[in-house]
């Protein structure tokens, strides 16, 4: 008798673990027999209060600690570079597109984990004030940032918005592509598995549409990076953001999947420019009154 | 001595400088700039402090301190002359009775570097010539080594040498390294029983400055504000012009009030400032600028 | 201090002269170069709030005109951006220089138009605007220099509207690293403070700068409109009130208009018991009475540890006590007046609501002219995050005291506020200062000083004190599009 296969239940990712949605819910991806979480807007809500008891400790982890936690990702990507392959596959992917998803993606983690420790270093500066004070700007997270990742991929997309987040220091909850959630799910569990504190990064599947009001309206969310170019929904999430001032970002689908998805100024858009002023003693000093 | 452990409290340089560049930015004018002239008369130690000081010297200038400027009868005369211990009987006797008091330096003047029976001589001699007011000088070096309470002991000690005679205690604050040293300097002074804390002994380049005197001023406010006691505060050295003279009274006003603004709670150690402060009182009388082959000399 | 005696050194006055200023009975608009006659007909008074006399009408931009503006500032973008950044730079140095000859004019109409200390317009407004421009000038061509790896290009037409607190400093703010950028500029003023900025638009005139590279358009919240709305604008730059940050940031949804804002704040002002009390007490007085606390990042919320409480307050109030309210002009007044009436109504308002919250209220006890718009120097003692005074901006002379006990608990306390522009923290203790300053979450903090400003200094906020930098190399951002 043939052996009975062992299938996968696809759940969501919070706080570290993986419940499933709290709404009971299910789809199954269009051509895909799988069911996978239609989050809520509870879940989302759920997210949101870990992923904000979660952003300090985050960041303020050591960007060295950061830096090899990231790379900790990509090593263990390697290790289930079959299941990605397979889930791609899946997922419409030929063999040879599922095999370079998965090398792109396992070389973004790299390329993010080395950004860590010095993206600072690149963007913030010490300024020349006409006073006796050290000035400087640095950059700090924004806090609690939702991503939603581009349609067109289940896994670079969604890895390159939450490297650029958690690189940076903030947490985050990504809302996985609708039609290829797959490769996010198993993507969670590598997460679960890299020393990522839980909580830094939530990960929901489930239909954006449903859940892009009650993300823009979230007064606890400091930010939103939608990928995509539907204008309306973006005008949308621009004008209902004003009631917080939550920061809205969008990127083009291409700019993330392509190379030009690697560069450090995804980071800075997630950070603040925080300058701070303190006095210059001159006792001593030429021209000191002193 | 509890009074001495008391931490004293830091002090921002920058925001001194921040509080000074407010002050002298105020623009004194017409009667204000004419009462504080006046004021500032009042308020002068007129000092001659020379190894070069004769009898001759001294009573010239305690001529000068009697009879200012005859064209303006309405000013004040200064309030003390300062001097050495040497000096005080030759200044008393030229002083008369003109109600101008004797300020004799004292405790081994400007060093300190001697023994305290020395300098309870010193002082003594000073007293016994008919000094009003001692200028005694603290022991830097023991501050700076940290023994505070060798230098609050000594004030303590020459205060109650001093009797009823006003003790005047002369940080010298340009050897002090910093203005929280300054700070903690005037604090143990005020608390071992200072009537006046004085900047400087006019010896070395670093005198008088105006954020040194507004941390003493500080100082003095806070001691103030704690025991409702006044302290009356001398910078000495380097104050010649009127305008800065202006400006320090400006800075008593500001961090004291208007009850430090006499000569019971305020002086200036100087020698030169007497003639500024006639020239512009004059310049402000008759609105030409003045020449000083106009103003004595002595 | 105890109880003051009538002094002989009193303060006599001391009058910035307003004989060498040339100010007209009415101004145009300044749309392609040439002062223009708006097509609204209209015309609105601006006064000066220290006496209520009207110093010159101002003509009020309706729709058409600002198109017209708007068209001329589009004509030019050609030019003024194809010219080499090293000539552009050299527009603004001059532009810079001559504000620097024109210091004096310009504090005394600063001063006479928004009621601000001539002390304050002298020393800190006029020359902070020149060292903008001289900063910015610099810049024009050494922009690949500050965003290693990307190309930039700038954005076009950009729609600036200004505030009534720091007239010509926020239209220096705005148009330096706009116009170093490449971009022409369509600026509004304040309907309260129009004059510096048609004064500025003089000295563009004698600077020679193409015609439409700036055009100036006065009037109110409907000319702001106006630009917000006009569809061949690129990039809108706001400095107010978070209410109108927000609806501009709605009104633009719908468009590519790049958005910065600058909006509001509630400033905690933390003071522990280790810090330079002496030097603190100057810091918060400077932190909140400061332009009449017409400042969006004032310190208006200060935090005192329990332990220095009562010694903070005794030196506060003796402090404000020698603070100088009256007549702007005269150049030893600390507290000028209150930009407008509708201004001192809401600064009432909030004392009223204060008062009745059951809060101790202390004012100077000053006397203040009769004619004008005037607050004295207040303070509120044992306030709680609960009260209203506490919560929301009040933008005047009025500053709400809280304690605490712990730093969890002030930092806490001071995030505690939907606003992010600038906190300040007064310790001696250096490792505390870093762990407060990358705790609290603002754009802007001050240890040990407070309400310090600079052309190098990027200037900004977190939360819904808006978005965007503006001064600095990060400030540059605002005004330029990525081409990568």
């Amino acid at each position: 008798m043939a052996r009975l296969e062992i299938k996968k239940t696809y759940k969501i990712y919070i706080g570290g673990k993986f419940p499933r949605t709290e709404s009971g819910r299910f789809y199954n991806p269009k051509g895909i027999d799988v069911n996978v979480c239609q989050s809520s807007r509870k879940d989302f809500r759920n997210a949101v209060v870990v992923a904000r008891a979660a952003q300090p400790a985050w960041a303020g982890r050591t960007a060295y600690n950061r830096s090899q936690i990231l790379y900790r990702i990509a090593e263990m990507m390697e290790g289930r570079r079959a299941q990605f392959i397979s889930e791609l596959e899946l997922q419409g992917s030929s063999k040879k597109e599922a095999d370079e998803e998965v090398n792109a993606t396992i070389d973004r983690w790299v390329y993010y984990a080395g950004w860590c420790d010095k993206y600072q270093q690149i963007f913030s500066s010490v300024n020349p004030v006409a006073s006796n004070h050290f000035n400087f700007s640095v950059l700090e997270p924004m806090g609690v940032v939702t991503s939603t990742a581009p349609e067109e991929s289940s896994l670079l997309g969604i890895s390159t918005i939450i490297a650029t987040a958690i690189a940076g220091g903030n947490s985050l909850i990504a809302i996985a592509s609708e039609s290829k959630p797959l490769c996010s799910v198993t993507l969670a569990e590598v997460l679960n598995d890299s020393d990522v504190p839980g909580g830094v990064v939530n990960i929901l599947t489930g239909n954006k549409d449903e859940l892009l009001p009650h993300i823009v309206q979230h007064m606890d969310v400091n930010a939103l990076v939608y990928c995509g170019s539907d204008k309306k929904v973006i005008i949308d999430l621009k004008e209902k953001s004003a009631d917080n001032l939550k920061r809205i970002t969008h990127y083009s689908t291409d700019a993330i999947l392509s190379q030009r998805g690697e560069s450090p100024y995804f980071i800075k858009t997630l950070n603040e420019v925080k300058t701070t002023w303190h006095p210059i003693e001159k006792v001593g000093a030429v021209g000191s009154s002193y | 001595m509890q009074l001495v452990n008391r931490n004293s409290p830091p002090v921002d340089q920058v925001g001194i400088e921040d509080r000074i560049a407010r002050v002298t930015a105020r623009s004194i004018k017409s009667d204000m700039k004419l009462e504080g002239l006046k004021m500032a008369i009042s308020m002068i130690d007129l000092t001659t402090l020379e190894g070069a000081d004769t009898n001759g010297k001294v009573t010239q200038l305690c001529t000068k301190a009697q009879y200012l400027c005859n064209e303006y009868p309405e000013l004040p005369s200064v309030a003390a002359i300062c001097v050495y211990p040497s000096m005080v009987g030759i200044a008393k006797k030229a002083l008369g009775k003109s109600g101008i008091k004797v300020a004799s330096v004292a405790t081994a003047f400007p060093s300190g570097q001697s023994s305290l029976e020395v300098k309870l001589l010193d002082t003594k001699m000073a007293l016994d010539n008919g000094a009003d007011e001692i200028d005694m000088v603290i022991s830097r070096g023991k501050f700076l080594q940290g023994e505070y309470d060798f230098v609050a002991d000594e004030i303590s000690t020459i205060k109650e040498a001093c009797g009823e005679a006003r003790l005047k205690v002369i940080l010298e604050t340009g050897e002090l390294g910093s203005l929280d040293q300054v700070r903690k300097a005037s604090d143990i002074a005020i608390y071992s029983g200072a009537d006046f804390i004085k900047t400087s002994t006019g010896k070395i380049p670093k005198a008088a400055t105006l954020p040194v005197t507004c941390v003493m001023l500080e100082a003095i406010r806070d001691y103030y504000f704690e025991t409702g006691k006044m302290i009356a505060m001398k910078p000495a050295g380097g104050i010649s012009k009127s305008k800065l003279a202006l400006h320090y009274l400006m800075l008593v006003k500001e961090v004291l009030g208007d009850q430090w603004l006499s000569n019971e709670w305020f002086r200036f150690g100087a020698s030169s400032l007497a003639n500024d402060l006639l020239m512009q009182y004059a310049k402000a009388q008759t609105g030409a600028y003045q020449s000083y082959d106009y103003f004595s000399i002595d | 201090m105890a109880a003051k005696n009538k002094s002989v050194f009193e303060f006599s006055p001391a009058l910035e002269s307003a004989g060498h200023i040339q100010l007209k009975d009415q101004y145009e608009l300044f749309i392609n170069g040439k002062w223009t006659k708006p097509k609204s007909g209209k015309y609105f008074k601006t006064t000066n709030p220290s006496n209520e006399k009207v110093i010159a009408k101002v003509a009020e931009a309706n729709e058409a005109d600002v198109d017209a503006a708007v068209s001329a500032a589009e004509k030019a973008f050609k030019g003024w951006s194809s010219i080499s950044g090293k000539e552009r730079g050299k527009y603004l140095f001059r532009l810079a220089r001559l504000i620097q000859e024109k210091a004096r004019e310009l504090s005394v109409i600063e001063t006479l138009d928004g009621g601000k200390p001539i002390r304050e317009s002298r020393d800190i407004d006029i020359p902070l605007a020149a060292a903008h421009f001289f900063y910015h000038a610099g810049w024009a061509d050494k922009l690949e220099y500050a965003f290693p790896n990307r190309k930039t290009e700038p954005l076009g037409v950009a729609g600036q509207i200004i505030p009534w607190n720091f007239p010509l400093l926020m239209a220096a703010w705005k148009l330096a690293p706009a116009l170093a950028c490449g971009n022409t500029v369509v600026l509004k003023p304040a309907e309260t403070t129009p004059l510096t900025a048609l004064k500025l638009a003089e000295i563009i005139e004698e600077a020679e700068f193409p015609p439409g590279v700036v055009n100036i358009v006065t009037g109110a919240g409907a000319t702001g409109a106006a630009i917000v709305g006009h569809p061949k604008v690129n990039k809108i730059a706001f400095t107010g009130s978070t209410e109108v940050g927000k609806i501009i940031q709605r009104a633009t949804a719908n468009t590519d208009k790049k958005l910065t804002l600058e909006l509001g704040g509630k400033a905690a002002n933390i003071i522990f018991e280790d810090a330079a009390i002496n030097q603190a007490v100057e810091g918060i007085i400077n932190g909140i009475y400061f332009n009449q606390g017409h400042v969006c990042c004032a310190g208006s919320r200060l935090f005192v540890q329990e332990s220095v409480h009562d010694e903070v307050i005794q030196k506060l109030k003796a402090r404000i006590e020698n603070l100088v309210v009256g007549d702007p002009m005269d150049k030893n007044t600390d507290i000028g007046a209150i930009n407008s009436k509708s201004q001192l109504e809401t600064i009432n308002k909030y004392l009223k609501i204060g008062k009745e919250e059951g809060l101790e209220m202390f004012q100077s006890s000053c006397s203040v002219p009769s004619e004008g718009f005037w607050c004295k120097p207040t303070i509120f003692t044992g306030a709680a995050q609960s009260n209203r005074i506490v919560q929301e901006e009040i933008f005047g002379p009025v500053l709400a005291v809280q304690t605490f006990r712990t730093i969890s608990e002030v930092v806490q306390k001071a995030n505690n506020t939907p606003y992010g522009l600038s906190a300040g923290v007064w310790t001696d203790k250096g490792s505390k200062i870093f762990n407060l300053t990358s705790q609290l979450r603002a754009g802007v903090i001050w240890a040990n000083t407070f309400n310090k400003f600079d052309p190098t200094s990027p200037f900004g906020g977190y939360k819904e004190s808006g978005f965007g930098r503006e001064g600095g190399v990060h400030g540059l951002e605002s005004y330029l599009k990525f081409n990568d």
